[in-house]
């Protein structure tokens, strides 16, 4: 008794699949316009305190060098670490996880013939590419400002690496946060887990301070993922890691990406054998 | 050919219980104690290709644990299954696209977004071809009198509207079974009614596999002739609906008319009396007490007009969910 009409596997029906997830995670992004601009729009307020802080500490000599940083330099890597961060930080993509294994809304995920991981990197994809779509004026509005402070334009290895860096720290994020999510399904409740995270990565990505600051008494910290989600495209495009070095830096990225991908699958057939699917 | 076949099917939980009180829960930091819940235990049954079948029972019984086990959401402790040939719990994408699961809450449909959107996603996941599609949801939109809603966000459908909509989404792939979870829970009588003539139009006119839960007995009077009975995780009925009254049902109703307005006294004699409008009443009595009752009412009174009934179907399940209930369960 198979009365299927359906058209079979090709990729170009994955590729519509993806593409349709992407453009009705749009449009859901569209839906809440008000709440979406004010929260894209209120992410620029920590890069003016920085600015203040940091002008406040070279106030007497900025052209004097903290760790390799004068205040340009200091002022150009918080503007690119903005920059990083708005790729690879994920808000509400644990929680959302974690609430839909508690309340069982999850299941949609687990009957219908759909990756769980691919469904909700395409729908985070739509999220940052709306994202971007409203933040690009006043990215480029904060930048044009800060422009006295900027390196010159990089050459094209350079940016190429930068950008390939945006690219993987965005995957990287998303593939840490959704495995925070995934655990729900042994703990129901990952709050702590996500403070945790949330700490440990404004630390040890360079968000905080920059990661030469840490990595005399914290040296952990460079083999550790964290780093890729802020300082790293950052240092790539100040010029602090040598071109020589962009290919083995740019690899190392990937590497973490092939471990948590696995990591995330592991732990996603893992959870769902102990599911109990809870919520009626 | 059998399209669900289960065997000796078992499934636990392990339950935090918890204490009352807050010295109880500063304790439970330290120490906790699990209680296992046997929501599913020893259950077999076979339910052949083109049925609809309801699935009974009482809160905890492990009717919704058994319709997850065979949607693959849940793995069982024992026991095996096959629904369409496929293990359920292996999740594969050639199970997935042949059955759908509509329960009462929001299952399927983007909250934000008008149901259509959420239709097209469909079209892709299920890899429905554009013809078909369109075909489908035409007639499907069409049967469940929803096409005008189908631009309106799904948020500000009603619960009839949004359920009716659920249904489009489960059906837009043609499934082979559907698995329905009280699917008309909370709607008004109206939207009840619609929902089960159209499940009751489609199952015949598709001769699809239908595994029914409801606490709704008209919904199962009206779409299943045939039950599977479970209760504390094992089933104690399989078979006709109408020969669960037969077997569980320990009375009938007599209705009586009296000549004259002349109501005999003490009717309560022969059992419980469940109406006296003079000269109409309505007694139950026990099963094999019928005709010695009815003898001595026709002995000793005129009696106009005269029917033995059976007991409604909700009542006799009432009745059995309660008396055979020693303990409740989270097997739900």
């Amino acid at each position: 008794m198979k009365r299927q009409s359906g058209m079979s596997w090709s990729p170009a029906a994955a590729v519509r699949l993806k593409w349709l997830v992407l453009r009705t995670a749009i449009e859901e992004r569209l839906v809440y316009r008000g709440d979406f601009a004010f929260s894209t729009l209120v992410r620029f307020l920590p890069i003016v305190t920085q600015i203040f802080l940091w002008s406040a500490i070279y106030q007497d000599d900025p052209d004097r060098a903290l760790r390799g940083y004068r205040f340009g330099d200091m002022v150009s890597y918080y503007l690119l670490v903005m920059l990083a961060r708005a790729f690879s930080s994920m808000p509400g993509l644990s929680t959302g996880i974690a609430t839909s294994i508690a309340d069982g809304s999850v299941r949609k995920y687990l009957i219908q013939p759909v990756d769980l991981l691919d469904h909700l990197f395409w729908h985070r994809v739509a999220h940052k590419l709306v994202y971007y779509a409203v933040a690009c004026g006043p990215f480029a509005l904060v930048f044009w400002l800060c422009r006295d402070w900027l390196p010159g334009w990089p050459a094209w290895p350079v940016l190429v690496a930068f950008v390939a860096s945006l690219l993987m720290g965005f995957v990287i994020g998303f593939l840490i946060e959704a495995w925070i999510g995934l655990v729900a399904f042994w703990f129901l409740e990952v709050s702590s887990l996500i403070f945790i995270y949330m700490m440990l990565s404004y630390f040890l990505s360079g968000h905080m301070i920059p990661l030469e600051y840490l990595t005399s008494w914290l040296p952990f910290a460079e083999f550790l993922p964290f780093r890729f989600l802020a300082y790293t495209p950052a240092a790539i495009l100040l010029g602090r890691i040598p071109e020589v070095a962009l290919w083995g830096e740019l690899q190392l990225q990937f590497a973490w990406i092939v471990f948590l991908l696995v990591l995330n699958r592991v732990t996603f057939t893992l959870g769902v054998r102990r599911y109990s699917s809870w919520g009626g | 050919m059998a399209a669900i076949e289960v065997q000796n099917l078992c499934r636990e939980y392990r339950v935090y219980r918890k204490r009352e009180g807050l010295l109880a829960s500063v304790r439970g930091l330290f120490h906790r104690e699990y209680e296992t819940v046997r929501a599913v235990q020893d259950v077999s049954f076979r339910i052949e290709e083109g049925e609809m079948v309801a699935f009974l029972g009482p809160n905890g019984a492990g009717k919704t644990t058994t319709l997850k086990l065979l949607s693959g959401l849940v793995v069982p402790g024992s026991g095996t299954a096959t629904v369409l040939g496929h293990v359920p719990w292996l999740r594969e994408d050639a199970y997935r696209r042949r059955f759908s699961l509509v329960t009462g809450q929001k299952e399927q449909l983007w909250w934000d977004l008008p149901a259509q959107e959420s239709f097209a996603l469909h079209r892709e996941i299920y890899r429905i071809s554009e013809p078909d599609y369109r075909r489908r949801l035409d007639e499907l939109t069409e049967m469940l009198e929803v096409r005008r809603l189908m631009a309106r966000p799904v948020r500000e459908l009603s619960l009839g509207e949004r359920m009716r909509m659920e249904l489009i989404a489960a059906l837009l792939h043609r499934p082979d079974v559907l698995f329905l979870d009280e699917p008309t829970i909370g709607l008004d009588v109206v939207s009840q009614r619609r929902v089960q003539e159209f499940l009751r139009r489609y199952q015949r006119e598709q001769q699809i596999t239908v595994l029914l839960t409801s606490h709704y007995m008209k919904d199962v009077e009206a779409l299943c002739s045939r039950a599977i009975v479970i209760n504390r995780g094992r089933v104690i009925h399989d078979g006709p609906l109408a020969a669960i009254v037969d077997r569980f049902s320990r009375h009938k109703i007599i209705e009586l008319q009296f000549a004259a307005n002349r109501v005999p006294e003490h009717l309560d004699r022969h059992g419980t009396l469940l109406e006296n409008r003079g000269p109409r009443v309505r007694l139950q009595v026990e099963r094999q007490r019928v005709s010695e009752c009815l003898a001595a009412i026709l002995a000793e009174s005129e009696v106009e007009d005269l029917s033995v009934l059976e007991r409604p179907l909700e009542d006799v399940i009432a009745e059995l969910f309660v008396t055979d209930t020693g303990q409740s369960g989270v097997g739900e």
